[in-house]
C-alpha cells in the first residue's frame, strides 16, 4: 500500500493518513513531506526516496506499534495458552457443530489475555465455514450490564429478536424474561441457532438479585432448549463461592485457568515479538533494520535488567505494553531507533512514585507541616493529629532555628493544611461536619516515612534546616 | 327484551311433508327506529353474536326454521361454523406453522360442535372469500369487512380447503344463496350432528315431547350470548382434548376479555377491531351480565361436556362408514364421563335436569351413575368397570341411540336458560341480549358504513402472543459420529433419559399422591425438597408425563399442568401472571391476575379440571437425599446403555467421587462429559478414541474441583509473592490476621532489602495489593484508603507457605 516513491497529489493522500493518526510524530512526518513534495520539484529522486521513506516509515511503525499495544489486536499470536486454547474452542465447536450446550469460566489475573484467548477462538471458529452463518453471539459486560433487566434488553438486542417486538418499547423486567425465556425454550438441538453468550466481568453478574440471569442461562444450558455456550471471564479465583448452589449446580464446571505460567526466557522472548515489525511491512529494508535493532535490545544487558525489573513487578502483558509505547513515544526521525536509554526512562516513568510526585510540587511550608507530622507519627505512633497539634510542632522548630523558614501567621498555615488535605496527603478520620472545629479534627499523614524521606532528597531548592529537621525532630537542639 | 330489534321470516314457509316444523329462505332484521332492514339468505356468511364483542363468530347459514318446541316459539338457525385464529386453542396455534393474516378464518371441520343455534344471534352478512391453497392471503385491503378461508380445522390440525369445499364456497361467494341441501349434499362433512333433516325431524318432535314432561315450567326467552357460549366454547370444543377446552373456557371470561382485547385485536384483522370501538365506552355495563354470564357457564359447561360426548353417540347410526372409528372414540371417553359426572355431583347444586332425565331414560348412563360412586376405587377397578361399560353399550347400543338423539338438542336449550335462571344471583340485570343488543346495533352501523369504522388507522400494535424464536440454523447440526460423541450426548444433562433410575420410590410417592388428588377430584398440597441435582424437577416431570398418559388412556381424569419455577420469575407477585398465562393464555398484570385467578378457583363447582402446579424451586418437604455412590453409578450405566465408552471401574471411580462431594447427578455427568473430552484429546488417531479411564476421569476431576489458589501464587510475579511473604511476616509480628497496608508496606521494603531486590515504590506496591485483591488471593478494602486500607488473607497461611517455599 506505501507507496516506493511519491509520484503526485494521490499519493500524498495516501500518506496524510497514518500522519493523522499518529499524534506525536505529526510534525516530523509532515515536514518529510514536505521537503518530499520540493525534492520531487528538484527531481532529486534518490535522496527524497529515502528521506521520505524514513518518516514514512516512521509513521508507519508507531502506527503498527500502537494499534498493537492499545487494542487488543487478534493478530498477535497466543503464547503459553495453546491447552486452554484447544480447550476453548473444542467445546465452542461442539456447541455451534453438534448443538452441544456448554458453559465455561475462563479464569486469570487481569491481563492474562482472557478476553484475547475468546476473540482469537471466536474468530478461529467464524472462519468455519459451517459455523459463520450457523452462530449468534451475545457480549455482555458485568460493568455495563449492571442489572438483569438490562441484560436482558441487551441480550434481546444482540439476538435482534426486537423484531418481534416491534415498536413496542421494552416491557417490564418479568415480560423481558418471560420474553426472551420462551424464545429460548421455543428452540432444541438439532434446528435451532446455537447462541454464545460471553459474559465479561462474570463475576458482577453473579451479584445480580437471585443470579436470576446466571440461574437461567445455565439452566438453558443443561436443558433440551436452544443451544448455547455460556463462556465467563473473570479475574477471581474464588468465583464458584459466588454461585449460589443452585446455579452452581447447573453450571458444568469446566474452568479454563491462565496463569501466565511463563518465565522471564518467555518475557523476553514476548517483548521481542510485540516489538518487532511484521514481515508486511512496506518497506523490508526499514523492517529488518528496526527488526535488528530489536534483536539487539534484547540482548542488551541493562534492557534485560529493565526487563526483569519489569517482570518481578508484574507478568501482566498491559503493563509490558505500556513500557513498550512510553519507549516508543521517544521515537522520533531524529531518533529513529529505540534505545536501551529509552526503555530505561520508560521504566522509570512506569515505577515512579506518585505521590512523590505531588510532594515535589508542594511550598516549603506544606514540606515542613508534612515534616511536622511525621514527628507526631513518630512520637506518637500513628496516633491522629489535628492541626493545632502540627501547627505547635511547626511553631517549635520556626521559633527555634528558624532562619530560612519564613513565620507565617496560623491562617495561612491553615490553609496550607487545606490544601494538604485537598491533594489528599492527609486525610480526615472521620467525615467533616460543619459544627466540628477545623482545628481540632483527627487527621492522619497517608505517606510513608520512607516516602517523605526520598521525596526530599529530591525536592528542588530545599531549605538545609528543613532537611536536617527533617531527619531528626531534634536536630534544632 | 327484543324491542330493538326484530327478527322476522320472509317468505312462507317451506314446509317439508317429512319435518315437522317449518324452513325459511329469508330473514330480516329491523332494528326499531331505523328504517333499515337486513336480509339474510340461507346460504350467506354471517357474523353470530359471540363473548367477544370484537371477533364474533363467523358462520355460513345451512338452515333457517321455526322451532316449535319451544313455548315461544323460537327463530332457530343451522349453521356452518368457521374459527378465527384467536379462537383455536393457544396451545394448538403453534400447528398454523405461520402468522395468521389479519382477517383470516378457518372452516371448522369438526363435528362435534353444535351448529344449531338460536337465529336472533346472527348479527349480520359478513363476506366471506375462499382462497385457493396457492393464493397468498391478501393482506392490505380496502374491505376490511372481508374475511377469507383458506384453510380447515379440525381441532387437531389445520388443512387445506378440500376441492370440493373450495368449489362450493367459491359459488356461494358469487352471492347464489343455496338451498341447504344441496350444500349439505357437497359439503364433505357429513359427520356434522344436523345431517339428514328425517332425523331432525324425529328429534324435535322427541324433544318438544321430553321437555315439555320434564321442565317444570317454560324457561325465559332465552339469552342468546349465553347459548351461543355454551355451544361454543364449552360442548362442542373437543370431548377428548382437554387442553383445548380448557381455553376456550376461559376465552369468554369478562375481564379477560377486556384485558384481552388488544391481544385478539390484533391477531385478527382491523376490522374486528374497529368494530366495537365505540361499543366498548358507550356500554359499561355489559361487563356485568358477562360476569354473571360466566359464572353460568361454568356450571352448565359440565353438562354440555357430557351432551357432547353423547352426541357423539348419536352419529352412529347414521355414519355408518366412521362407525368404527367414532365407536372406539366414544369407547375411550365413557370412563371419564362416567366418572366426571358423577365427581360434580355433590358440588354442583344446579343439577340440570338432563342429568336427572338422562338417569331415567338411559340405562348406561344408570349404569354410570352407579359405578361412578365408586369413583375413589382406583385405576384396576376403574378399567374393568369400563369395560363391563362398554359391553353393556354395546348390547344396549341401538336403544340408548334413539333416546340420545332425542333429549338432546332440547336438554341443551333449555339447561342453559334455566340455569341462568337459578345459577345467577347477582342482582345485575340479567340482559345479555339487550347488550348483545347494542351490540348487534352498533355492528349492523358499522356494517353499513364500513367507511365510518376504522377511524383508528390500523397500526401494526406489536402483537403481545408474538412468538420470540432464535431463528433457526442453517446447516443442520451434527450428528454425533464416534462412541465417544455418542457418550457425550447421552451424558448431557438436557438429554432425557426413558427412564429415572434410583428415583423409584420417590417416583412412586410422588405418583400416588397426584393420582389420588386427580380421582378424588381434590385439592392437595405435596412439597419437595433436596440439594441440586438430586433428580427433583427430573422425578416430577417424569410423575406428570407419567400422568398425562394415563389421562390420555382415560385412567385418570384429565388435568391441566402448570409449571412455574421461581427462580425464574422476576418477583414473587409475578407467580400469579405466570399461572394464569399457562392456564388461559392470557396476560394481565400481577394484582390482576392474582384476582382472576382468585375468581377462577374460587367459583363453586367451576373445577373443570384439576389442576397440577408445579412450583419449581419453591418451599419444601418431602426431601430427596443426594445420591450415594451406587445410584449415581446405576444412572451412568443407564444413560450409557450398552454404550462401550467408559471402563466399568472409571464410572465407579466418578460415582464415589462425586456421592463423596456432592452427590449432585449433574456434577457427575458434567465430569463424565469433559473425561470424553480428554479422552479424545490424548487419543490423537482419530477413529479410534479407546475408552474413557480412571485417568482421564481423574484428570477431568482435578480441573474441575482442585483449587486454583496455589497455582495462582505459584504463577504470580517475584513482588507479588515477597508481599504475600510480608504479609505472612506482618501477621506473625501483630499476631493478627489483619494488617494495613502501611504496615506491610515496611515489611515488604525491608524483605526486598534482604533479598536484593529493587526498592519498590509505594505505587508498584499498591499496584501488586490490587492485583492480588481482584484475583481474591487477598481481601482489600477499598483502595482510596491507601495507606490505611486492610488486609487479609483468603488462603489459609499454610497453602500460602507452601506455594511459595515450593519454588
Amino acid at each position: 500500500m506505501m507507496p516506493k516513491e511519491c509520484d503526485g497529489p494521490g499519493v500524498r493522500m495516501g500518506i496524510l493518513e497514518p500522519r493523522q493518526m499518529t499524534g506525536d510524530s505529526f510534525f516530523s512526518s509532515g515536514q518529510g513531506i514536505c521537503s518530499g513534495f520540493q525534492f520531487v520539484e528538484m527531481s532529486s529522486r534518490k535522496s527524497k526516496s529515502n528521506n521520505l521513506k524514513h518518516s514514512e516509515c516512521l509513521s508507519q511503525v508507531q502506527r503498527i506499534l500502537r494499534e498493537r499495544f492499545c487494542h487488543q489486536s487478534l493478530h498477535s499470536n497466543l503464547f503459553g495458552v495453546q491447552v486452554q486454547y484447544k480447550h476453548l474452542i473444542e467445546l465452542l465447536k461442539r456447541t455451534a457443530i453438534y448443538g452441544e450446550s456448554n458453559s465455561v469460566l475462563i479464569i486469570g489475573p487481569r491481563g492474562s489475555g482472557k478476553t484475547m484467548l475468546i476473540n482469537h477462538a471466536l474468530k478461529e471458529l467464524m472462519e468455519v465455514e459451517e459455523v459463520s452463518e450457523n452462530v449468534l453471539q451475545v457480549h455482555l459486560n458485568g460493568l455495563l450490564q449492571i442489572n438483569d433487566n438490562i441484560a436482558l434488553k441487551e441480550i434481546t438486542r444482540q439476538l435482534n429478536l426486537e423484531n418481534v417486538v416491534g415498536d413496542k418499547v421494552f416491557g417490564s423486567f418479568a415480560e423481558n424474561l418471560s420474553f426472551l425465556l420462551e424464545a429460548l425454550k421455543k428452540g432444541d438441538r438439532t434446528s435451532s441457532c446455537p447462541v454464545i453468550f460471553i459474559l465479561d466481568e462474570f463475576d458482577l453478574f453473579a451479584h445480580h438479585k437471585n443470579q436470576t440471569l446466571l440461574y437461567n442461562l445455565f439452566d438453558i444450558s443443561q436443558s433440551a432448549q436452544t443451544p448455547v455456550a455460556v463462556v465467563g471471564l473473570t479475574c477471581r479465583l474464588d468465583i464458584l463461592e459466588l454461585l449460589e448452589k443452585r446455579v452452581k449446580s447447573r453450571f458444568s464446571h469446566r474452568q479454563i485457568h491462565l496463569m501466565n505460567s511463563f518465565g522471564f526466557p518467555q518475557y523476553l522472548k514476548i517483548f521481542k515479538e510485540q516489538l518487532s515489525l511484521p514481515a508486511e511491512f512496506p518497506d523490508k529494508l526499514f523492517a529488518e533494520k528496526w527488526n535488528e535493532n530489536v534483536q539487539c535490545l534484547s540482548e542488551d544487558r541493562s534492557v534485560r535488567e529493565v526487563l526483569q525489573k519489569h517482570f518481578n513487578v508484574s507478568k501482566n502483558l498491559r503493563s509490558l505494553h505500556m513500557l513498550l509505547m512510553l519507549a516508543l513515544n521517544r521515537v522520533t526521525s531524529s531518533h529513529p531507533f529505540m534505545t536501551a536509554a529509552d526503555l530505561m526512562e520508560a521504566n522509570q516513568l512506569c515505577s515512579m512514585d506518585s505521590k512523590a510526585n505531588i510532594v515535589h510540587g508542594l511550598s516549603v511550608l506544606e514540606i515542613c507541616l508534612i515534616i511536622a507530622m511525621k514527628h507526631l507519627n513518630d512520637i506518637y505512633e500513628e496516633e491522629p493529629f489535628n492541626f493545632q497539634m502540627v501547627y505547635n510542632e511547626f511553631q517549635k522548630f520556626v521559633q527555634r532555628k528558624a532562619h530560612s523558614v519564613y513565620n507565617f501567621e496560623k491562617p495561612v498555615v491553615m490553609k496550607a493544611f487545606e490544601h494538604l488535605q485537598q491533594l489528599e496527603l492527609i486525610r480526615p478520620m472521620e467525615r467533616t461536619s460543619v459544627n466540628a472545629q477545623r482545628e481540632y479534627q483527627l487527621m492522619k499523614l497517608l505517606l510513608d516515612n520512607t516516602q517523605i524521606m526520598n521525596a526530599l532528597q529530591k525536592y528542588p531548592n530545599c531549605p538545609t534546616d528543613v532537611r536536617q529537621w527533617a531527619t531528626s525532630s531534634l536536630s534544632w537542639l | 327484551m327484543k324491542s330493538r330489534q326484530t327478527y322476522s321470516w320472509v317468505g312462507r314457509p317451506l314446509l317439508d311433508p317429512k319435518l315437522h316444523h317449518q324452513t325459511y329462505r329469508e330473514m330480516s332484521v329491523k332494528v326499531e327506529g331505523c328504517s333499515t332492514e337486513l336480509h339474510i339468505h340461507v346460504g350467506q356468511f354471517v357474523l353470530v353474536e359471540g363473548n367477544d364483542d370484537e371477533n364474533p363468530y363467523v358462520a355460513k347459514l345451512v338452515e333457517l326454521f321455526e322451532d316449535g318446541s319451544e313455548p315461544h316459539s323460537r327463530k332457530r338457525a343451522r349453521v356452518q361454523w368457521f374459527i378465527r385464529f384467536c379462537e383455536v386453542p393457544v396451545c394448538k396455534q403453534h400447528l398454523l406453522g405461520r402468522k395468521p393474516a389479519a382477517q383470516e378464518i378457518f372452516w371448522y371441520d369438526y363435528p362435534a360442535c353444535d351448529s344449531n343455534i338460536n337465529a336472533e344471534t346472527i348479527i349480520g352478512p359478513v363476506q366471506v372469500v375462499a382462497l385457493a391453497p396457492d393464493e397468498v392471503l391478501p393482506t392490505d385491503l380496502k374491505n376490511e369487512k372481508t374475511l377469507f378461508v383458506k384453510l380447515s380445522w379440525n381441532e387437531k390440525k389445520f388443512s387445506p380447503l378440500s376441492p370440493e369445499l373450495f368449489a362450493q364456497l367459491e359459488k356461494l361467494q358469487e352471492g347464489s344463496p343455496r338451498c341447504q341441501k344441496s350444500v349439505e349434499a357437497k359439503t364433505k362433512n357429513i359427520e356434522s350432528p344436523s345431517c339428514t333433516t328425517a332425523e331432525r325431524a324425529v328429534k324435535r318432535v322427541e324433544s318438544r315431547h321430553s321437555s315439555s314432561k320434564s321442565r317444570p315450567a317454560p324457561t325465559h326467552p332465552v339469552t342468546p350470548r349465553a347459548r351461543k357460549r355454551l355451544e361454543l366454547s364449552s360442548s362442542p370444543r373437543t370431548p377428548n382434548t382437554r387442553i383445548s377446552r380448557q381455553t376456550s373456557w376461559a376465552s369468554p371470561d369478562s375481564p379477560r376479555r377486556t384485558k384481552r382485547k388488544a391481544a385478539l385485536s390484533e391477531i385478527t384483522s382491523p376490522s374486528k377491531r374497529s368494530q366495537p370501538d365505540g361499543l366498548q365506552t358507550s356500554s359499561p355495563a355489559r361487563k356485568a351480565p358477562e360476569k354473571t354470564g360466566e359464572i353460568q357457564r361454568r356450571s352448565c359447561a359440565k353438562d354440555d361436556k357430557k351432551v357432547s360426548a353423547e352426541r357423539h353417540m348419536t352419529l352412529r347410526p347414521r355414519v355408518p362408514a366412521l362407525k368404527t372409528t367414532v365407536l372406539s372414540e366414544e369407547r375411550r371417553l365413557t370412563p371419564t364421563r362416567g366418572r366426571r359426572r358423577s365427581s360434580m355431583l355433590p358440588s354442583v347444586i344446579l343439577i340440570p335436569e338432563n342429568i336427572r332425565k338422562r338417569e331415567a331414560e338411559e340405562p348406561e348412563a344408570q349404569d354410570e351413575a352407579i359405578f361412578s360412586r365408586h369413583h375413589t376405587s382406583r385405576k384396576s377397578s376403574l378399567l374393568t368397570l369400563n369395560r363391563i361399560k362398554q359391553q353393556l353399550r354395546f348390547l344396549g347400543k341401538s336403544e340408548s341411540d334413539s333416546e340420545d338423539e332425542e333429549f338432546l338438542p332440547a336438554a341443551e336449550i333449555p339447561d342453559s336458560s334455566s340455569e341462568e335462571e337459578e345459577d345467577s344471583t347477582s342482582p345485575l340485570p340479567r340482559t345479555p341480549s339487550g347488550t348483545s343488543r347494542n351490540l348487534r346495533s352498533s355492528t349492523k352501523l358499522s356494517l353499513q358504513t364500513p367507511s365510518k369504522t376504522p377511524k383508528k388507522t390500523p397500526k401494526p400494535r406489536t402483537p403481545r402472543h408474538a412468538t420470540p424464536r432464535i431463528r433457526s440454523r442453517n446447516l443442520a447440526a451434527q450428528e454425533p459420529a464416534s462412541v465417544l460423541e455418542e457418550a457425550r450426548l447421552r451424558l448431557h444433562v438436557s438429554a432425557v433419559p426413558e427412564s429415572l433410575p434410583c428415583r423409584e420410590q420417590e417416583f412412586q410417592d410422588i405418583y400416588n399422591f397426584v393420582e389420588s388428588k386427580l380421582l378424588d377430584q381434590t385439592g392437595g398440597c405435596m412439597y419437595i425438597s433436596g440439594v441440586p441435582g438430586t433428580g427433583k424437577t427430573a422425578t416430577v416431570h417424569e410423575v406428570i408425563r407419567g400422568l398425562q398418559q394415563a389421562a390420555q388412556a382415560n385412567d385418570v381424569p384429565p388435568f391441566q399442568y402448570v409449571e412455574v419455577n421461581g427462580m425464574k420469575l422476576t418477583e414473587p407477585h409475578q407467580v400469579y401472571v405466570q399461572i394464569l398465562q399457562k392456564l388461559t393464555g392470557q396476560k394481565a398484570t400481577a394484582i390482576h391476575a392474582a384476582e382472576l385467578l382468585a375468581k377462577r378457583f374460587r367459583t363453586q363447582g367451576s373445577s373443570q379440571e384439576t389442576t397440577v402446579l408445579l412450583v419449581d424451586e419453591g418451599l419444601t418437604r418431602m426431601s430427596f437425599q443426594p445420591y450415594t455412590h451406587s445410584q449415581l453409578q446405576q444412572i451412568l450405566v443407564s444413560r450409557l446403555k450398552h454404550l462401550r465408552a467408559f471402563e466399568d471401574d472409571a464410572i465407579q471411580f466418578v460415582a464415589r467421587k462425586v456421592a463423596a462431594l456432592s452427590g449432585d447427578a449433574r456434577r457427575c455427568l458434567d465430569i463424565c462429559r469433559r473425561a470424553t473430552d480428554i479422552c479424545e484429546f490424548s487419543c490423537q488417531k482419530p477413529g479410534s478414541p479407546g475408552l474413557v479411564t480412571v485417568a482421564h476421569l481423574l484428570e477431568a476431576v482435578d480441573e474441575m474441583f482442585s483449587s486454583s489458589y496455589i497455582t495462582a501464587i505459584k504463577n504470580s510475579s517475584v513482588l507479588e509473592q515477597s508481599f504475600l511473604r510480608a504479609i505472612l511476616a506482618e501477621f506473625r509480628r501483630s499476631g493478627l490476621e489483619e494488617a494495613t497496608f502501611q504496615q506491610v508496606y515496611s515489611q515488604h521494603v525491608a524483605l526486598c532489602r534482604m533479598e536484593g531486590l529493587p526498592y519498590p515504590t509505594m505505587t508498584e506496591t499498591m499496584a501488586v495489593c490490587c492485583q492480588l485483591g481482584s484475583c481474591r488471593l487477598l481481601l482489600v478494602e477499598p483502595s482510596r484508603n491507601d495507606l490505611l486500607l486492610r488486609v487479609r488473607l483468603n488462603v489459609s497461611q499454610d497453602d500460602v507457605l507452601y506455594a511459595l517455599k515450593e519454588e
